[in-house]
């Protein structure tokens, strides 16, 4: 496939410039230079991507390579689709992006629109919001943990400053109602700044004369903001919210370290669960499938969405 | 077909001995968690480092990550580790998988016998298949579940007359389950100078094992079994048997009424921590402890006492915990790590290994005249040793033993269904695990 | 309200603005202050109940993150004299040692597999960037999404068949195997934001240097990289600090040779649990390169974290 790929890619090199050059021509420099790149990605991205559709119909465990391993056709597949635990998984990952994007989306833009109030300094502060989202969500996450302790966590006394309630009297990972607010509130703490950027970016390109021909047709603030601001930056913020989509039903590093999926398994994403299926219970197979499953999803969820963004954009 | 992969591990493990190069000096990595023994270990090892001129390095994770890490490193085929201080119940996989060398050979070579080991930690950390003499590992640190109680609290006079009072008994270690429970319902949420203290630290970890080894103290004490004694893998009504369901229930009732707020996920050092810190009057926790607890300033001495995990009206038993020491079958170095088993197994490093605060499993230390006076807890070891059990030790223990968790969890912490339920869920869950298998 | 619009707001909603903005600032940096703080706290400091605010300086925190010396018992401490000055110094002061830490090891990990990866995929980028930007390519888009797309895959589910490879080959736990896995993850970020910067390069630069007889290599060294110095450096940084920050992949792939400090730092425990200081030490000596390269790269920062779709 790299070979028709590759060819294509030098026949397509326009002819007049190749007639000017001395030393290599454009379609051997062409081959050299992304040669090595789609060599890496067929070997680290292709090869175990297809090695992970045929293991998804066999019973293939990776701890026991002395067991047979058979064909089982789509019995893994079956077996996933009619687990209530992975629907149970599918459900809090659903609860967990809705509002984090719901969250991230409200106080983004709501800063996005503040910080473009121009005030003086906000260069400096806009950097200082955005820190969080540049760490590691692995070790960040991991200290969180430390600041949900009640009694001694800094979150806990924060409450109990404020409310006045009991800063032992709730624990925000340990406690089945609050657990998913607590990773909420870990990923938007980290993320809001990205939905930030892009709308402070969707502001910004909204050039000044639109507002001020509004402005000549007495339009208030409000209409202005409705009919002007909103759909100028919808198509930023759509872009915002698939990255943050694509990156949350990702999600892994921060929610393992902060709840490790508990308590019980109301925390527990889909990536934990394919966790503890391939590299704890190492059911190579069955995890193989779930994650063609997950694959599938994603890439279809985002290629609908791409769709109505592009709509939006055209519009 | 369990024999057939066994003799075929035994075969390429004997070759692989065999093709080993003569003794030289080596470079050795033992890999464990990263607890008080550890450092023990690495004290006592020093002496093996000046008698063989082998270099000891050390791979110690913490408990929560250490089957995660290990497991993988073993199932990755990784050379890091040369000698794998390994979980009990990753004996079966460790042989059928072939990551474990097969020891008989070296034993019998050696005149190491396992006679001499006490019996229940040979079952449980080198025996594959269970019952079979077939050995994988070296019985290397005995350990269980056992309780720790503030005896200092337990003598003041004012709380003895008022347990007294309320449940008609003296307020001492309790002689069983539903006693332990009254005890830690009576000092939950009580001021002890100044601070409000709770009944019991006890295991309730999601993530790798914490919670299933708390919850089989009162499981086993109440009726549960792992399967038919006669039917091996027949599990309804030993699984989920009404004794079982009560036990379980116990478990959930303790957790609510007596634990501390936010032990929602706590394991060996969170319970250590509250113990120590002066919040519970009680904590469960494996017999590692002990030796740190006698020698904490704040509730060290005679401030604390031990006993073993009390009977239930279904038996007396207490989960085991502990583990052997193996050969990788993936080092380089197999020879100079067999030397360091025979050098550990000997009965003055052994017996240097118990003073270090290693629970040794030699019949030769515990059964010395003198050892269960020789430390204010040694007598409760001895006799927790005598009740253990283990949970699964099969190559799939790891799909076991997430079922467990997460059934047990959802049900005793966050509080979903009923124990009923929750065991019901494990039996479908284990016997899924173990037709995939192709046992059932 | 005359004279102030959505353009150009009044002082009062600037006041009110900032004033907003600020409180923001101040709460998200609350966690990174207290971070900074626990890692300068002893541990029963770490702790205290109700948080301490104001505490007595020590670095056992970070002591115990570099210290190679084993558990300390009292025994041991009555029969072994301090040997050095910063050995007295950890006496003097009572700091407990909880055991030899391997943080050191495994934050040179981070730096050899960071810069590694770093340089191989901007490297490889930037050679694939430029035949996307300069020639025309049939399938350009699709080869691009190709790549993009590679992005989309939990890390869990790409590492299930890496985990595999790795095994049969002998990569696992190495720098080598960590090193390309990287590189390959980052490629597509690589070649998209670099494709972006050197499609701003104007063709003509190049097209005169080929009249003036340069090959097609040497315009594309001593005229196109030059141009996109900027470029490179800021998607280097990129590619830094995801491998910087990477934590599934490293857990599932690395034990003790080439393990980098993610998976690490959360995994510091003291004498019984979790040492706080000390991982609060580790973080902070982790993190803070990351921000300053967080403020280095402001003017880019948008760009690069949406693979170049947003430039401003």
């Amino acid at each position: 496939m790299s070979n028709t790929a590759m060819d294509r890619v030098a026949e397509a090199t326009p002819p007049k410039v190749a007639r000017r050059i001395r030393g290599l021509s454009d379609r051997v420099i062409a081959w050299i230079f992304v040669a090595p790149t789609i060599a890496l990605l067929l070997a680290i991205n292709i090869f175990p991507l297809l090695w992970t559709v045929w293991l998804s119909f066999t019973n293939y465990r990776a701890n026991r390579p002395n067991l047979p391993v058979q064909w089982i056709g789509l019995r893994n597949y079956e077996r996933i689709l009619s687990d209530a635990d992975i629907w149970a998984t599918m459900q809090a990952t659903a609860h967990f992006l809705f509002w984090t994007l719901f969250f991230q989306v409200v106080l983004g833009f709501a800063l996005a629109w503040l910080i473009n109030r121009k005030f003086k300094g906000n260069d400096l502060w806009t950097t200082i919001i955005v820190l969080p989202m540049m760490l590691s969500p692995a070790v960040v996450g991991n200290f969180w943990t430390f600041l949900y302790q009640p009694q001694i966590g800094l979150f806990n006394y924060g409450i109990a400053f404020l409310t006045g309630v009991d800063p032992t009297s709730f624990s925000m990972i340990g406690d089945v109602a609050l657990a998913p607010w607590s990773i909420v509130i870990v990923d938007t703490w980290m993320w809001t700044p990205f939905v930030m950027l892009i709308c402070l970016a969707g502001l910004r390109s909204i050039p000044d004369y639109i507002y001020e021909a509004a402005e000549c047709d007495r339009a208030s603030n409000w209409r202005q903001f409705w009919t002007i601001t909103v759909p100028m930056v919808l198509p930023f913020l759509m872009l915002a919210v698939l990255f943050r989509g694509i990156e949350n039903f990702k999600m892994f590093d921060l929610v393992v370290q902060l709840t490790g999926g508990g308590p019980g398994s109301i925390t527990e994403l889909t990536s934990i669960n394919l966790k503890r299926e391939a590299f704890e219970k190492w059911r190579t197979g069955y995890s193989s499938a779930y994650a063609i499953i997950l694959f599938v999803t994603v890439f279809g969820l985002a290629s609908i969405y791409v769709k109505a963004l592009n709509k939006v954009k055209d519009r | 077909m369990n024999f057939k992969m066994i003799a075929a591990a035994l075969s390429v493990a004997t070759v692989a001995t065999m093709s080993a190069p003569a003794a030289k000096a080596d470079d050795l990595t033992l890999c464990w968690a990263a607890w008080d023994p550890a450092n023990a270990l690495v004290e006592l090892s020093k002496d093996f480092e000046a008698k063989s001129g082998h270099k000891m390095s050390f791979e110690f994770v913490p408990w929560p990550n250490f089957a995660d890490r290990m497991l993988n490193e073993l199932n990755s085929g990784g050379q890091l580790c040369d000698l794998m201080i390994g979980d009990s119940q990753w004996i079966g996989l460790g042989a059928e998988a072939g990551h474990y060398i097969k020891l008989n050979d070296f034993f019998d070579a050696q005149g190491i016998s396992m006679k001499d080991f006490i019996p229940a930690t040979v079952t449980g950390y080198a025996e594959w298949p269970k019952g079979t003499p077939n050995y994988w590992a070296l019985p290397a640190f005995g350990d269980v579940v056992g309780w720790t109680y503030r005896k200092d609290w337990f003598a003041r006079p004012e709380l003895q007359a008022e347990y007294k009072k309320t449940y008609g008994r003296d307020l001492e270690a309790p002689k069983t389950l539903a006693e332990l429970k009254d005890i830690a319902e009576f000092f939950q949420g009580r001021e002890i100078d100044g601070t409000t203290v709770y009944g019991a630290a006890i295991y309730t970890e999601r993530g790798s094992e914490g919670i299933t080894m708390g919850v089989t103290n009162a499981l086993y004490n109440y009726g549960f079994e792992y399967s038919n004694p006669d039917k091996p893998y027949d599990l309804p009504g030993y699984v989920n048997s009404d004794g079982a369901v009560k036990g379980l229930e116990f478990y959930k009732a303790l957790y609510d009424c007596c634990t501390p707020p936010g032990s929602s996920d706590w394991y060996m050092s969170e319970d250590i921590d509250a113990y120590k810190s002066g919040q519970v009057a009680l904590q469960m926790n494996f017999a590692f402890i002990w030796p740190g607890v006698n020698a904490d300033p704040n509730v060290g001495g005679d401030k604390s006492g031990y006993f073993a995990n009390p009977p239930g009206p279904g038996g007396h038993f207490a989960q085991l915990g502990g583990q052997g020491i193996s050969v990788v079958s993936y080092s380089d170095s197999k020879d100079a790590a067999l030397e360091y088993i025979k050098w550990f197994a000997q009965p003055e490093i052994q017996k240097h290994w118990w003073k270090l605060g290693g629970y040794s499993a030699l019949r030769a230390v515990v059964e010395d005249p003198t050892f269960a006076s020789s430390q204010p807890y040694a007598q409760t070891f001895l006799d927790s040793m005598a009740i253990v059990k283990d949970f699964w030790a099969e190559p799939s223990y790891a799909s076991l033993l997430l079922s467990m968790q997460a059934r047990v969890h959802k049900y005793v912490v966050a509080g979903e269904g009923t124990a009923k339920e929750a065991l019901d869920g494990l039996v479908e869950d284990w016997t899924e695990v173990f037709e995939d298998e192709g046992k059932l | 309200m005359s004279g102030y619009s959505i353009t150009e707001p009044s002082p009062r909603q600037k006041w009110i603005a900032g004033v907003l903005v600020i409180g923001y600032a101040l709460v998200t940096l609350m966690p990174l202050l207290w971070i900074l703080a626990t890692g300068f706290k002893s541990s029963s400091d770490a702790i205290a109940y109700p948080p301490k605010v104001t505490f007595d300086l020590t670095l056992e925190g970070y002591v115990n993150l570099f210290t190679t010396q084993t558990r300390q018992t009292p025994e041991y401490l009555a029969e072994h004299p301090p040997q050095t000055w910063y050995e007295e110094i950890v006496r003097d002061k009572g700091m407990v040692i909880a055991g030899p830490s391997r943080f050191g090891e495994r934050f040179l990990n981070s730096t050899i597999i960071g810069f590694g990866s770093t340089f191989l995929s901007v490297f490889l980028g930037t050679l694939a960037a430029y035949a996307f930007s300069r020639f025309r390519v049939p399938i350009k888009d699709d080869l691009l999404f190709f790549i993009l797309s590679t992005r989309m895959m939990p890390p869990i589910a790409v590492a299930i068949p890496i985990f595999l490879m790795f095994r049969s080959v002998g990569l696992s736990d190495t720098h080598t195997g960590m090193i390309l896995l990287y590189t390959a993850v980052n490629l597509s970020l690589s070649v998209w934001l670099l494709k972006g910067f050197i499609d701003e390069i104007p063709r003509e630069y190049e097209e005169a240097a080929l009249i003036d007889g340069y090959t097609r290599f040497q315009a594309f060294y001593k005229v196109v990289l030059p141009q996109a110095a900027t470029g490179i450096a800021s998607t280097a940084i990129f590619c830094l600090i995801f491998a910087w920050n990477e934590y599934a992949f490293a857990v599932l792939l690395t034990s003790g040779t080439a393990q980098t400090a993610p998976p690490f730092i959360p995994t510091i425990i003291g004498v019984g649990g979790q040492d706080w200081p000390a991982v609060a030490a580790g973080a902070t000596i982790f993190l803070v390169p990351v921000m300053v390269f967080t403020i280095l790269l402001r003017r880019h920062l948008l760009r690069g974290i949406t693979f170049g779709a947003v430039r401003k």
